[in-house]
């Protein structure tokens, strides 16, 4: 019993001293419960049948990324105690040398973690039970349901996943603890608490040439990811320019620190004024020390940014392509000729029914046109053995094999007849256009395919449809989409003069309509919606393939999509933050108490408050600002790789992104800053 | 020749009302400018709390200091650092270098505090250090230098701001006798060539006979006082050697 009144009087103690250590345990567990408790907030929902399998979905990824986030706190925690541990080898000694043994300092080690997590599991909980509250107001509002459903939630599961993970953790945590205590020699923890510190100064030459190094490999990354990105085919290939990237930045910081301290001492003027001299000393010992946790929060908060804004980017370019990208209810193809341009195995009933219309197929299914459609837009569109990415991409075609080698150049183009399309973007309420006998365009809205063909274009590929030629109207791809869709995904359609396919293979037959409905209300056309639903389990339904997007499927979809983007985003971000702030601070907290000498000698000698408090403002902030403003760095450069990765939403809204995410940082990271420069001002005060 | 350091009736209590220590009880006594006076006494009786009190490290509970007329005890916040860095200088048992800088840096850390332009700076150094004989440790880090290496760079960094008083604090006690004699002839010489006004605290009675007087302090009063006058050191030292056997043998470690 005396053994665990010790370990809680330690822990007492160090609740002082490390405050910033449990309440980012706290707030840890917190965030892991509110995360895994939206499954219970989710399914009570009163949404229709797509919403609810992409919450499942969403739901499922959130609990494999809630096993990433529980190994980075993992990290966090192991790392932060084997830190304290480091700290109090002097008072182990002290217990040694009065004759305990090292199975009962592990004990008090061991009732030390137990009271640490009890505590802060229990008070994780109670504060994530309370955000989860107002998390249920946020999930109400993403999927647009009804905001009277709101109720107070208490997931059960979420809880107990929450207390066995950071239970799994916590054990950890005390084997480490008991491994480290076994591994001790009494003599060095005697000695622990003499500073007997010798100073490394690298060789700056070494640190100049690493720097340069490192600048090098870190240029050669950026330079793939941005200029070069069209080369990065395989998902391992940017696994490589992260891997670069890391590098670089591990051989930055173990090197940045000898070479500002070479640059600043060779200017006496700078170096010698104030406590210049000892603050880069300072920040110096302590850079060396910290590279590797250096580095890993410098990716780690690189990631964060990107995170972030890739998932409010992906957040508003969606609502704003919603509104442009459907401007009608349904839209219903059906492959003509299935066997030859269908890409799925076609039943040979299938493919007699394929030459039918979309309208007599749907008589065929029971469903009255005329009674639930209005605005109806009907044609083909046709492919041509002649017309393929080859053919379109002419003579550039060599150099744009070069430069985009996963293109497929044997790929059919799909061809569509002016007036048809014309007819359409009548109905849409877009640009139409108009062309020569010999004259042929193209539309498309996707950027990165867009590009490509306007290298073509711009050199006046000609292209031959049954022995007719046509030249380019424009030179470049024109605006316009035939696809209902989220977003911007139409990699380009040829729009020919009509009557010029007259001997091509017709393709696939479209149908475009609004719903037919009274008061135009929400509820008219989720009825018929749900008619069209029900007509995949008509009996005759396998005869034909009719395949339909409707504008609330999409709408149901996006939201989903938009949802899973913000609350991944929001886990891993905010994990990601609060794991590389805390390390940071605790680092930074230690070094101050292990300072207080420094600082007392230095008040002794007569230094002013003033002058001590900006120096110790000044390291911190180093400190704390070093990784962040590369992570910046490299951000700008990988919000490229993002901004690729997610052309299809549209282009990347940058300005709100930037400023949710800054938002978010100023918060997070300048709150740790913050309390860490506070409580450090406090351990070096004079008593 | 003028007070450099007046000491009026100064008491220092610790403790409650209930149990009061007296650390000092009602001591005056002045020094003059250019004087090197040693203050002994053994531990507790006081020293070490009367030089914490004219080094405004600690407050006197009643009584005044005055140094060159300035009355420090009055003085409060921004001024008191003011005047710790502009008309004191400190060495401490300990040396109280900073590890991470180099013996240069350490000696220019107390001009640079005090915002003297960089070119100042350098000049000053290596005139101190060639004073003291430490040019060629300059670039090495505390950890390289040996004990009185680093007393040695502790008093230039103590002097370098040209000081109206210097106090040490058992200057000698963590140094072997042949880094103390390098470190007490250093004094000496900063005390006649420089004319450096030194006060200094030590219980060891060799440390002492370097000085021209010794005030001896026994429970916080002084108990008496011998002057060096034109005597001979070792003759001194007997003198102080007889005065400290008067004492009571408190000393045990006198030499």
């Amino acid at each position: 019993m005396m053994l665990f009144k010790l370990s809680l009087k330690n822990l007492k103690k160090s609740i002082k001293d490390y405050t910033i250590y449990f309440f980012t345990l706290i707030l840890g567990v917190s965030i892991f419960y509110i995360f895994n408790a939206l499954d219970s907030q989710t399914v009570m929902l009163n949404v229709s049948k797509n919403t609810h399998d992409l919450i499942d979905l969403m739901n499922q990824i959130l609990s494999g990324v809630s096993i990433f986030v529980s190994l980075v706190l993992g990290f966090l925690i192991i790392y932060a105690s084997r830190f304290l541990i480091k700290r109090r080898k002097k008072e182990f000694g002290i217990y040694m040398t009065l004759g305990m043994s090292k199975r009962k300092i592990s004990l008090i080690l061991l009732y030390e973690t137990l009271s640490i997590g009890v505590i802060s599991l229990g008070a994780g909980l109670v504060l994530g039970i309370i955000c989860s509250q107002a998390m249920s107001i946020l999930v109400i509002n993403m999927f647009e349901a009804d905001m009277s459903q709101f109720a107070f939630t208490f997931s059960n599961s979420a809880m107990i996943k929450t207390i066995i993970y950071f239970s799994i953790m916590y054990l950890l945590v005390m084997i480490f603890n008991t491994l480290s205590v076994s591994k001790c020699k009494l003599i060095d923890l005697i000695q622990a608490g003499k500073k007997n510190e010798t100073v490394k100064i690298k060789n700056p030459i070494v640190c100049v040439l690493v720097f340069i190094i490192a600048s090098c490999i870190l240029a050669y990354a950026y330079y793939n990811v941005t200029v070069g990105v069209n080369n990065l085919v395989e998902f391992s290939d940017l696994l490589i320019q992260i891997a670069l990237g890391s590098i670089g930045t591990l051989l930055i910081f173990w090197s940045f620190s000898g070479l500002i301290l070479r640059l600043v001492s060779s200017s006496k003027r700078v170096y010698l004024k104030g406590l210049n001299a000892f603050t880069l000393r300072q920040l110096n010992s302590q850079i060396n020390t910290t590279v590797i946790s250096m580095s890993i929060i410098c990716i780690m908060l690189f990631m964060t940014i990107c995170i972030l804004s890739s998932a409010s980017s992906i957040k508003t370019s969606l609502s704003t392509n919603l509104k442009k990208l459907t401007p009608v209810d349904i839209e219903i193809t059906k492959p003509i000729n299935a066997k030859k341009t269908y890409y799925k195995p076609v039943t040979e009933e299938q493919d007699k029914n394929s030459k039918t219309s979309i309208r007599k197929s749907l008589e065929d299914l029971d469903f009255d046109i005329n009674k639930n459609f209005k605005d109806i837009v009907e044609f083909s569109s046709y492919v041509d053995d002649n017309i393929t990415w080859e053919k379109t991409l002419g003579k550039e075609k060599e150099k744009i094999k070069k430069d985009y080698p996963y293109l497929n150049l044997q790929g059919k183009e799909i061809l569509i007849e002016i007036s048809n399309y014309n007819k359409l973007a009548k109905l849409y309420n877009i640009k139409t256009y108009s062309l020569e006998d010999n004259q042929y365009m193209i539309i498309g809205d996707y950027k990165e395919m867009t590009t490509i063909r306007n290298r073509a274009l711009k050199s006046k590929t000609p292209i031959e449809i049954n022995g007719k030629t046509y030249l380019p109207k424009y030179t470049e791809c024109q605006d316009g989409f035939i696809d209902i869709s989220a977003n911007h995904i139409n990699t380009g359609i040829i729009l020919v003069p009509d009557k010029a396919l007259e001997n091509s293979l017709e393709a696939v037959k479209y149908l475009f309509a609004n719903y037919k409905t009274e008061n135009d209300t929400k509820k008219e056309k989720q009825k018929i919606e749900d008619k069209i639903i029900s007509l995949e389990n008509h009996p005759n339904s396998n005869n034909t393939i009719l395949n339909a997007s409707t504008k609330i499927t999409i709408y149901e979809a996006s939201i989903g999509l938009t949802a899973m983007a913000t609350f991944i985003g929001l886990y891993l971000g905010i994990i990601f933050l609060i794991s590389s702030a805390a390390i940071l601070a605790l680092k930074e907290l230690s070094e101050s108490s292990d300072n207080k000498e420094r600082y007392m000698i230095l008040r002794k000698i007569g230094t002013d408050e003033k002058m001590l408090n900006k120096a110790l403002y000044r390291q911190i902030a180093i400190f704390f600002f070093l990784p962040l403003s590369l992570a910046l760095v490299h951000t700008i450069f990988g919000l490229q790789v993002c901004n690729t990765i997610l052309e299809t939403f549209g282009r990347m809204n940058l300005l709100t992104s930037i400023l949710t995410t800054s938002i978010f940082l100023i918060i997070i990271y300048g709150g740790y800053f913050l309390i860490t420069y506070f409580s450090s001002k406090n351990i070096i005060k004079e008593k | 020749m003028p007070n450099m350091l007046k000491i009026e009736k100064i008491e220092k209590y610790y403790g409650s009302r209930s149990s009061l220590t007296k650390a000092i009880n009602n001591i005056s006594f002045d020094v003059e400018k250019g004087e090197f006076v040693a203050i002994m006494g053994a531990s507790g009786s006081g020293k070490t709390t009367l030089l914490n009190c004219i080094s405004t490290i600690d407050k006197v509970t009643s009584g005044h200091i005055f140094v060159d007329q300035e009355d420090i005890t009055k003085l409060k916040g921004g001024k008191l650092n003011k005047f710790r860095r502009e008309e004191l200088g400190f060495i401490f048992q300990d040396f109280n270098l900073l590890d991470t800088l180099t013996a240069y840096e350490n000696i220019a850390l107390s001009l640079s505090i005090q915002n003297v332009p960089a070119n100042k700076i350098d000049e000053q150094v290596k005139d101190v250090a060639k004073k003291l004989n430490i040019e060629s440790i300059l670039n090495k880090y505390p950890y390289q230098m040996s004990g009185g290496q680093k007393q040695r760079v502790a008093s230039a960094r103590a002097i370098i701001t040209n000081p109206k008083l210097v106090l040490a604090d058992e200057p000698t006690g963590a140094l072997d006798s042949k880094s103390a004699k390098m470190l007490l002839e250093s004094f000496n010489y900063l005390n006649k060539e420089l004319s450096a006004t030194i006060l200094m605290v030590t219980h060891d009675a060799f440390t002492a006979s370097y000085a021209s007087r010794v005030i001896f302090i026994k429970d916080g009063k002084i108990f008496s006082e011998i002057n060096r006058g034109n005597s001979q050191r070792k003759e001194f030292f007997d003198k102080i050697i007889d005065t400290v056997t008067l004492l009571g043998g408190d000393l045990n470690d006198v030499i």
